[in-house]
């Protein structure tokens, strides 16, 4: 029984300690330490907020770097098909150009060597023909050495012109 | 409406099941229990190995004495040694009697053989740890006796003195560490003792008490600490059974009952006083109403006070078997099951300081709660 009966000396010393220990750790422990812990997470969370929003904007940034990326991509390639095509279209023509003026040359090489190859029929031509009566005069003069062979002849070339 | 009845009447019986739970939890543990300190017991042991030389013959060693010599309170503290010539720290003892106030150290009774002389005629009884006072021939005046007033510095008191600075230390340090560190990472005692302050904070005083738990979380860290502490004071060797003490259990519980009432919102005294019931049972409802705001911190009372006194009683009853069984072959047994009761009321200590802090809150979480109609509006408040 006097287990469980309360004492008058102890229920009054722990009333007095405890209630003044709730006053005294309310003032000087708890108030500081529960704002402390309160400032800290509040800190904690903005940084967490700044960390993500700094997350937001650097996947952001990153969208807009791939986007300039590929629109940077897609003007190179646009350029280099440009370049290549101008270049195609250079070379077609250069060789156009190279093919015509070749033709040309080679049109005028032929129309030179035409008239050369006239002027040289006509030049053999001339010689031949004064060749022809030099050696026909040779001839003439030798056949017609005696009366003989000019009455052979005569007669030859009169068969001759019969048979013609 | 039948809701909202259904509602109130439900509330309370949840807390009624609560709390028939953590009684039932408690009469487990008060088995488990079991195993305070077993220097504790180690202490007794001595003490008792005296006992048994000295009364050999006379009477057969009785563990029920030992055990409650343990488990009470006294005007000095016993460290070690027998009845005749103890190691022990004198305390003050204050006396209040007709002849007025008078204050002198314990060691003048001389453990209880000498009469003191003061202003009265005073004697010590062990058996119940009283101060009477006597004639010159030692016969107790009953009348005078009843008079005297007693708030000596027991063992107890000094040992709740002893948790109190050893708190102070802590907290104070820690508090001065949040001044000098700021919002920086803890360190030190600092980082062991904000994970508790967190869990009181966010697991015990938030869920049980919702938007007002800031108001009443410097009394809930308070209490817990304040039991935690003492327990673990207790499970030292030669510590007093502080918080096992019956004086102690009903101020903290009554503090709580105040604490609760007082801050009771219209809602709780609308329940207690109109409960919503028909108005004819009133003669029946308000008074089991009442009783039930009573029981609850009487039940928190007697809660911790079988817990701890039941962890020392175990873990001496432990030692004493080798005293009963007249054999030094039964330590082995006695020391095992008190190693592992030890560490057992280790759990304990912290258990039941979360259980009377958590039941605390629970408590005064039920006196705040805003009712539904409210809501909607004590939102907006929290809002802003």
């Amino acid at each position: 029984m006097e287990l469980i009966t309360p004492s008058i000396g102890l229920v009054f010393w722990t009333t007095i300690v405890f209630v003044l220990l709730i006053i005294l750790l309310t003032k000087f422990a708890w108030k500081p330490i529960l704002a402390a812990i309160k400032e800290r997470e509040n800190s904690i969370e903005q940084a967490l907020n700044a960390a993500e929003n700094a997350k937001k904007e650097m996947q952001q940034l990153q969208a807009d770097n791939e986007k300039f990326m590929r629109e940077a991509r897609a003007e190179r390639d646009l350029l280099l098909k440009e370049a290549r095509d101008a270049k195609d279209a250079m070379i077609a023509e250069a060789k156009g150009k190279a093919n015509s003026e070749a033709e040309k040359i080679i049109k005028q090489a032929r129309e030179s060597i035409n008239l050369e190859k006239l002027a040289a029929i006509n030049e053999l031509k001339t010689s031949v023909g004064i060749l022809a009566v030099e050696i026909a005069e040779k001839i003439i003069n030798q056949q017609l050495s005696s009366d003989d062979k000019q009455k052979s002849l005569v007669s030859n070339l009169l068969q001759e012109a019969n048979l013609n | 409406m039948i809701n909202r009845t259904l509602f109130s009447i439900s509330k309370p019986i949840i807390a009624n099941i609560a709390i028939a739970f953590f009684v039932l939890i408690s009469l487990n543990s008060r088995a488990t229990d079991t195993a305070s300190v077993a220097d504790h017991a180690v202490d007794h042991l001595t003490d008792s190995t005296h006992n048994t030389t000295h009364d050999q013959g006379d009477k057969p060693f009785d563990p029920t004495e030992v055990i409650f010599e343990h488990i009470s309170d006294a005007h000095e503290w016993h460290l070690w040694g027998d009845h005749h010539n103890p190691v022990s720290i004198p305390l003050p003892i204050i006396l209040y009697s007709d002849k007025g106030l008078e204050v002198f150290m314990s060691r003048e009774f001389h453990h209880g053989e000498a009469i003191y002389k003061g202003k009265n005629n005073y004697k010590l009884f062990k058996v119940n740890n009283k101060i009477k006072i006597v004639n010159e021939l030692g016969e107790v005046d009953e009348q005078k006796t009843a008079k005297l007033i007693d708030i000596s510095i027991t063992q107890h008191v000094a040992s709740m003195l002893l948790g109190v600075f050893i708190i102070f230390c802590i907290f104070l340090t820690v508090a001065s560490n949040y001044k000098k560190r700021g919002i920086s990472a803890p360190k030190g005692i600092q980082s062991f003792i904000e994970p508790l302050i967190i869990f009181v904070r966010d697991d015990i005083a938030k869920p049980n008490i919702g938007p007002k738990a800031e108001r009443f979380l410097p009394f809930l860290l308070t209490i817990f600490f304040f039991i935690w502490v003492n327990n673990l004071l207790g499970l030292i060797p030669s510590g007093a059974n502080f918080t096992g003490n019956i004086s102690v259990t009903l101020v903290l519980a009554t503090v709580t009952l105040i604490v609760t009432n007082v801050n009771g919102n219209k809602d709780y005294w609308k329940h207690i006083l109109l409960p919503p019931v028909p108005w004819w049972l009133y003669p029946i409802m308000i008074p089991v109403e009442i009783i039930g705001v009573i029981s609850k911190p009487f039940a928190l009372m007697i809660r911790l006070f079988a817990n701890i006194t039941a962890g020392h009683i175990i873990i001496i009853s432990l030692i004493s078997l080798i005293f009963i069984f007249k054999t030094i072959a039964i330590s082995p047994v006695s020391i095992a099951f008190g190693l592992f009761m030890d560490v057992l009321e280790l759990l304990v200590a912290f258990l039941q300081a979360y259980i009377f802090t958590m039941l605390t809150a629970l408590f005064i979480g039920t006196a705040v709660a805003e009712h539904e109609h409210d809501h909607s509006h004590d939102n907006e408040h929290a809002h802003h």
